[in-house]
């Protein structure tokens, strides 16, 4: 176990070098002057601009833009914006706000996932399990801007339930509506995923072997049907968890909460690269201890797998 | 009260009750499809009595392991359905019961041992846990206590190191250890009687004669009745002490097992019986019922063998025969001998 998990994290290492270096091509060389752009349509002094391209590195061939940028990461300096203030502090502003939305939204994603997979995955073809099915189609099939702002307007401005917009992202009871929306395309996941597991562990014939040793109900789905169906939930549960920190750009746009994927969509108009490598290096980073974690989780749930 | 007998905790089993242990009558069982009522047992009538083994002999689809799942009642119920009959435990209508008093009799004085033993145990749990549990359902047994009781029962169905593998999960043993732990799970609570069905087809050849003595060895020791599923002839008549043979949700034969081999009185057994390779007849065409079962959707009038019999007249496209006793040239009648064949007679002086 252990000698698995030292290899995964010396994995990382290529995959991290990668994903950074593939993202650092793609900013800098996406057409247009990050610098001009700074100016707008005012004409900019050449001597200050080329001042500043000089203090952004920007006057570099780009294979040395990286190694700069690359050693300056690794003493944890995600370098300066164009505005001047340092990527660390914007990003320690953002995640904290992101991490909050997509806890909420995981909580949402486990406990209305779950119950709702748990009804129609245990009474399939009763109206509780049609109701789910149609339920959840209907979200799946909705894009994520299409729910927010129905819910935005029929909770917010028809029925004044709750403010449209997030005022104070440490106030929770702000981030239900929109951790709400955020989880509503994994929650139909979740619900769908779990019906299917229970469907197929229905049949198992260690279920039936339950059955006939006699056992009361509940410990049959408690104890062999729950354990055994919920291995691939918890798959997705994980993995998903690493989607919700980065995949709220939308969710934040609509609710102006200024996240991760608020900052994210900012910094690739303004063509912020420092920014934009900063926070999408750390989504990497999260992606890849969220798949450690959720494989690690998979060989505790099943031990048929075993990692050496 | 002058008795001195010691309370050994077990009343149901000491209860004065006389007659068989388990008794189905007129057993039905159908399963509603999306093409049509697939009718799996038609009317099975069988009984089995303390220390005794009835073999249960048919081909895929006969509704031999469909009976024994209504004994155990763990038929899906939908879509399956019991429209008659009855099941009934030391005389006592199981159909007719509530679930609750069901549930106690499972595992418990019925218990049933399946064919795919790595399939039939729960992947995930520890055969150490999954052997307690018997204990802990039924008998409100401590964890630890219980971790023992497996640990014992393991000793018993001779699995080396049981202490040490108390805690292996079900796919770290061979198949026949896994056999020998499904063995041991019906065993636990020393039920009245197990049903096994099929316990060695999924096992090596060599395993399945030990697997198979130790089932007879244990039944000896515990008195038990055993229904003994299986398509394997060769199983049968080691241990067996009757046998029922069945075809498209019927019996079409019971017999003692010996006087099954030696005369058959219906001619599908006659033709099971032929269909055994054997070796003095090497280079020779192995012999096979022609056709294939029924469809259990359309079960065709009449015997539901006339298709495939060699001797099918016209009375058996038109009449369903009933079980016919079965008697021996001198008119006597041959006890626990029951044929349904019109023409039991001319097959029994065939053989």
């Amino acid at each position: 176990m252990g000698s698995y998990v030292l290899r995964r994290v010396l994995q990382m290492i290529p995959v991290f070098f990668g994903a950074t270096l593939l993202i650092f091509l793609m900013v800098y060389t996406l057409p247009g002057d990050p610098i001009a752009a700074m100016y707008g349509d005012k004409a900019a002094d050449p001597a200050t601009v080329a001042n500043l391209r000089h203090k952004f590195y920007l006057d570099q061939p780009v294979w040395k833009q990286y190694l700069h940028y690359m050693g300056n990461v690794l003493t944890l300096d995600f370098g300066t914006s164009f505005t001047g203030r340092p990527v660390s502090e914007i990003m320690a502003d953002a995640f904290p706000v992101t991490i909050r939305l997509a806890l909420v939204a995981f909580f949402f994603e486990i406990v209305i996932g779950l119950t709702l997979g748990l009804v129609s995955g245990l009474k399939r073809g009763s109206i509780g399990d049609t109701l789910v099915l149609v339920l959840t189609l209907v979200v799946i099939s909705i894009p994520v801007f299409v729910l927010g702002y129905i819910a935005q307007t029929v909770f917010a401005i028809n029925l004044g339930w709750v403010t449209a917009t997030v005022q104070d992202s440490t106030d929770i009871t702000q981030l239900i509506l929109p951790g709400l929306v955020l989880a509503s395309l994994s929650l139909a996941y979740v619900a769908r995923l779990t019906r299917t597991s229970l469907g197929e562990n229905l049949r198992a014939d260690y279920i039936r072997t339950a059955t006939a040793k006699g056992l009361p109900r509940r410990t049959i789905v408690g104890r062999h049907l729950l354990r055994n169906s919920l291995i691939p939930v918890v798959t997705f549960l994980g993995t998903d968890l690493g989607a919700l920190m980065g995949g709220a750009i939308v969710t934040e746009g609509i609710f102006n909460i200024q996240g991760v994927g608020n900052i994210l969509y900012k910094a690739i108009n303004q063509k912020e690269g420092p920014t934009v490598v900063g926070v999408v290096t750390i989504l990497v980073i999260v992606y890849l201890v969220a798949s450690l974690v959720v494989d690690l989780l998979y060989a505790v749930l099943d031990p048929r797998i075993r990692y050496a | 009260m002058s008795s001195t007998a010691v309370d050994t905790g077990k009343p149901a089993r000491d209860a004065p009750y006389q007659g068989p242990l388990l008794e189905v009558r007129d057993l039905h069982v159908e399963f509603k499809t999306r093409d049509g009522l697939v009718k799996a047992v038609n009317g099975v009538n069988y009984s089995v009595s303390a220390g005794e083994t009835l073999a249960v002999l048919g081909e895929s689809g006969s509704g031999k392991s469909v009976t024994a799942q209504a004994i155990m009642g763990i038929l899906d119920m939908p879509p399956a359905r019991i429209p008659q009959g009855e099941i009934r435990y030391r005389g006592q209508d199981m159909l007719t019961m509530d679930k609750e008093s069901r549930r106690k009799i499972r595992g418990q004085k019925i218990a049933m041992i399946f064919q795919d033993a790595l399939s039939s145990l729960n992947p995930v749990l520890t055969v150490g846990f999954q052997l307690g549990e018997m204990f802990r359902a039924h008998h409100g047994t401590s964890r630890k206590e219980a971790k023992a009781k497996a640990i014992e029962l393991m000793d018993r169905v001779r699995i080396p190191a049981a202490k040490e593998r108390v805690g292996d999960y079900p796919h770290q043993f061979s198949g026949g250890m896994r056999q020998r732990i499904m063995i041991a799970m019906a065993l636990a609570l020393e039920p009245d009687l197990i049903i096994a069905d099929e316990p060695t087809t999924a096992l090596d050849v060599t395993v399945q004669a030990q697997v198979m003595d130790l089932l007879a060895e244990l039944q000896a020791e515990y008195h038990m009745g055993l229904i003994l599923i299986t398509h394997d002839l060769g199983v049968v008549a080691d241990v067996a002490d009757k046998i029922a043979v069945m075809y498209a949700g019927r019996i079409v034969e019971t017999a003692p097992v010996h006087d099954l081999y030696a005369r058959p009185a219906h001619p599908y057994t006659r033709g099971l019986l032929d269909s055994i390779p054997r070796l003095d007849q090497k280079g020779q065409e192995l012999y096979a019922i022609k056709g294939l079962p029924p469809n259990l959707l359309r079960i065709p009038p009449g015997c539901a063998f006339n298709p495939r019999c060699p001797r099918a007249q016209d009375i058996c496209r038109q009449e369903v025969p009933k079980l016919f006793q079965v008697t021996g040239p001198d008119g006597a009648e041959l006890t626990g001998r029951q044929s349904a064949c019109f023409f039991w007679k001319e097959t029994l002086d065939d053989a």
